[in-house]
């Protein structure tokens, strides 16, 4: 947290009135919403499907090398399709509204070794609405890292650069880990409960069938290219999970976002809520197909104030949303991908160490925010 | 091994190289109107019938079993890119040789998929089927003397069992405001010219209301024959009555086409079919709330509306969305946010 609350000049009723013309955009959209968003989505589904597909047919002669770095490049790009602007999406209700069981969050599964159930809890439920707030919000350095200056610090962040890289690398394993609450759960005492172990189980099962898929069937699948199989499946995980863990960390650990105390956000009104997902959030700017690549999580901070609002929506929900960040002379943090993943590297560098100097008491932000 | 067996090895074994898809979504890209795929059907023709009615012409999947004349099939309809279910009347014979089935559709004000299928459905489109269903048909032994009695769109079941089965003595009453709003108008006439139906056909506009009570001066042996209506709510009301005052209640089946209309109010008694418990709950509480304090297990997330954690199915009545007003009435695959919505009225969800 920074020294000085970037909110503090906001009166209630201006965030209350914040909060209206927030919820005014909302509504827009969903009026707005209808037959060309079905097709979008559908269109999306259908070319990531036949994009996989012939990605995987190609590998079939992956001991051909053009065919190895043609199907692995078409079998990345398939796989985070998948997870981004498919599956994310998907499994946060953004198209239920569409009342089709095959594209709704209740029934969809992704190509992630995380089950789609309890991703949903983590992510939907507590990421989501306890955004940055510390101690309640385990995606501020996954449990494994400290990301910001008021986060206490402990020898174990001295490694957090290597931890950060290899949970980079191993993405899917690392979030199926965060949404068991694996730290947590692994003391004795929770360990024989028997709803984490059916969950344990459930993940299990879904390991199981990624990794047969991707490193067994689909390798045998190709005979005499088994081996180059085995590597270009490997390798459109690795590039998927690098990707998507860059994107992720851009969307709230890059220099400028805000981070909450767990008490700043008792009794919370609508309009805090979403002033606290406005500061706590920041974009990725770039081209369309940045947009796409990323599931549009580079609109992470109308993505966090509008989860279930349809991905292709938030570009021209952007527009709106940065008025009003003007108007209230809010900071908009954003930044093109490099500079947003550099940043976020530096502070997984910075906060490894202890504090430098001794942090001046901020003043609370509760005192500002919530009306006492 | 035998072949069945045989071929459940290999789609389980498709199933782990499609995982986490089924081998089936990706079939479903390409032919979405093959065996074992969820039933569907691809429009391939709409007729104009009238101003405000029209015939779809819906080739159906090959899992489709067929239907007896007089029954209905429901369809699900993408309207302005969502899925609502409804029940239409099959038009067209059982001995159809292209195997193509006909719903025929008329407009209701401010009917969502009644209107975007006569006015914006196109060939081409796939939508989805249920199989053919309704006890409204002919029985196994026909009847020797037939009553229709129908009134607007009520003529569908009626005009699909006129198409599939020839009868020797039928008398038909049919009322529509105007001559132009009769749906298969000239349909009738050619079977009134080929001697194989007798048309009594009323112009409301012009001739009034059927009076059922006087049924007897249109059609003097109404009562030795088996009648099958359909009509609006009055109409059928009315027949009932008439039929069962001269102690002939048996002789009439009727098919109602229009569903009950929910009455969306504030608040309202809240069923959970699962648990069988039913509580009184006022508009403004969360049905979430309004379960868990019930004592039903509510599957329940951020409580604010983002997270769809606590999403439930409402298998009937409405309920109001609490932060837009917006009511949401039960239909087939309808789910609702409990946690930002209220009763409108008298509401079943399944928990």
């Amino acid at each position: 947290m920074t020294a000085i609350d970037p909110t503090a000049h906001l009166t209630d009723e201006q965030i209350e009135e914040l909060g209206r013309e927030l919820d005014a955009i909302r509504d827009e959209i969903i009026a707005s919403r209808g037959e060309k968003d079905a097709a979008y989505i559908r269109k999306v589904i259908s070319a990531q499907r036949k994009l996989e597909l012939t990605s995987r047919g190609i590998l079939l002669f992956s001991f051909f090398p053009p065919a190895w770095l043609i199907g692995t490049a078409g079998l990345s790009v398939a796989k985070i399709m998948d997870n981004m602007e498919i599956g994310h999406n998907i499994l946060h209700g953004q198209w239920d509204w569409m009342r089709d069981p095959k594209i709704h969050s209740t029934t969809w599964e992704w190509d992630h070794v995380s089950p789609a159930e309890q991703w949903k809890h983590s992510h939907n439920e507590l990421h989501h609405t306890y955004t940055n707030v510390i101690g309640k919000d385990n995606d501020l350095g996954y449990g494994i890292m400290r990301v910001d200056e008021d986060q206490k610090w402990h020898p174990m962040h001295l490694g957090q650069p290597v931890w950060n890289f290899i949970n980079a690398c191993f993405f899917e394993y690392g979030i199926a880990a965060y949404d068991l609450e694996l730290g947590k759960n692994l003391h004795k005492r929770r360990r024989n409960n028997p709803e984490f172990r059916a969950r344990a189980k459930a993940v299990g099962r879904k390991i199981r069938k990624q990794v047969l898929k991707d490193y067994v069937i689909h390798p045998l699948l190709s005979g005499p290219s088994f081996l180059t199989t085995l590597a270009a499946t490997f390798t459109a995980n690795l590039i998927r999970n690098l990707w998507s863990h860059s994107v992720i960390m851009c969307g709230h650990f890059p220099e400028g976002v805000q981070v909450f105390e767990r008490r700043s956000i008792k009794g919370e009104t609508r309009g805090q809520w979403y002033l606290r997902q406005m500061m706590g959030s920041a974009n990725i700017s770039g081209s369309k197909a940045m947009h796409f690549m990323t599931g549009n999580l580079s609109h992470q901070i109308e993505h966090h104030l509008f989860p279930d609002l349809p991905s292709n929506r938030y570009a021209e929900v952007a527009v709106k949303v940065k008025a009003l960040f003007e108007k209230y002379e809010l900071e908009y943090v954003t930044g093109p991908l490099p500079k947003q993943v550099f940043s976020a590297w530096r502070k997984v560098f910075r906060l490894s160490l202890p504090n430098r100097k001794p942090k001046v008491k901020a003043p609370s932000r509760d005192k500002e925010l919530v009306a006492a | 091994m035998t072949s069945a067996a045989l071929r459940s090895r290999a789609w389980k074994f498709l199933e782990l190289v499609t995982t986490p898809l089924l081998p089936s979504d990706y079939l479903d890209l390409v032919s979405p109107l093959r065996a074992g795929a969820d039933l569907r059907g691809r429009i391939e023709a709409v007729h104009r019938e009238t101003d405000d009615a029209a015939t779809i012409v819906i080739r159906p999947g090959k899992g489709w079993r067929g239907h007896v004349a007089g029954q209905y099939v429901r369809v699900g309809v993408d309207v302005d890119g969502v899925r609502l279910w409804r029940a239409y009347s099959v038009t067209s014979p059982t001995s159809r040789a292209d195997g193509r089935i006909t719903i025929t559709v008329k407009a209701i004000p401010d009917g969502k998929v009644s209107n975007h299928l006569v006015r914006r459905a196109k060939p081409g489109t796939v939508i989805q089927l249920d199989q053919a269903t309704g006890e409204f048909v002919l029985p196994e032994t026909t009847p020797a003397k037939v009553l229709y009695l129908t009134a607007g769109s009520g003529i569908t079941p009626v005009m699909g069992m006129l198409r599939d089965t020839k009868l020797a003595d039928v008398v038909m009453v049919h009322s529509a405001p105007r001559k132009e709003d009769v749906i298969f108008r000239s349909d009738l006439h050619d079977l009134v010219a080929d001697k194989a139906l007798t048309l009594v056909e009323l112009h409301t506009d012009t001739d009034g209301m059927l009076d059922v009570a006087g049924l007897e001066e249109l059609v003097p042996d109404w009562a030795e024959r088996e009648t099958w209506a359909c009509g609006p709510t009055g109409l059928l009301d009315a027949a009932e009555a008439h039929w069962a005052a001269h102690g002939i209640a048996g002789k009439l089946h009727t098919e109602r086409f229009r569903p009950t209309v929910v009455v969306a109010g504030e608040g309202g008694e809240v069923t959970f079919g699962k648990t069988g418990k039913t509580v009184e709950a006022d508009g403004a509480t969360p049905l979430l709330n309004v379960g868990e304090e019930a004592g039903v297990l509510m599957p329940s997330g951020c409580r604010m509306g983002i997270c769809f954690g606590c999403v439930t199915p409402l298998k009937s009545g409405a309920v109001r969305d609490l932060r837009t007003g917006e009511i949401t009435e039960a239909e087939d695959g309808v789910l609702v946010q409990t946690c930002v919505s209220a009763a409108a009225g008298p509401c079943e969800l399944e928990r």
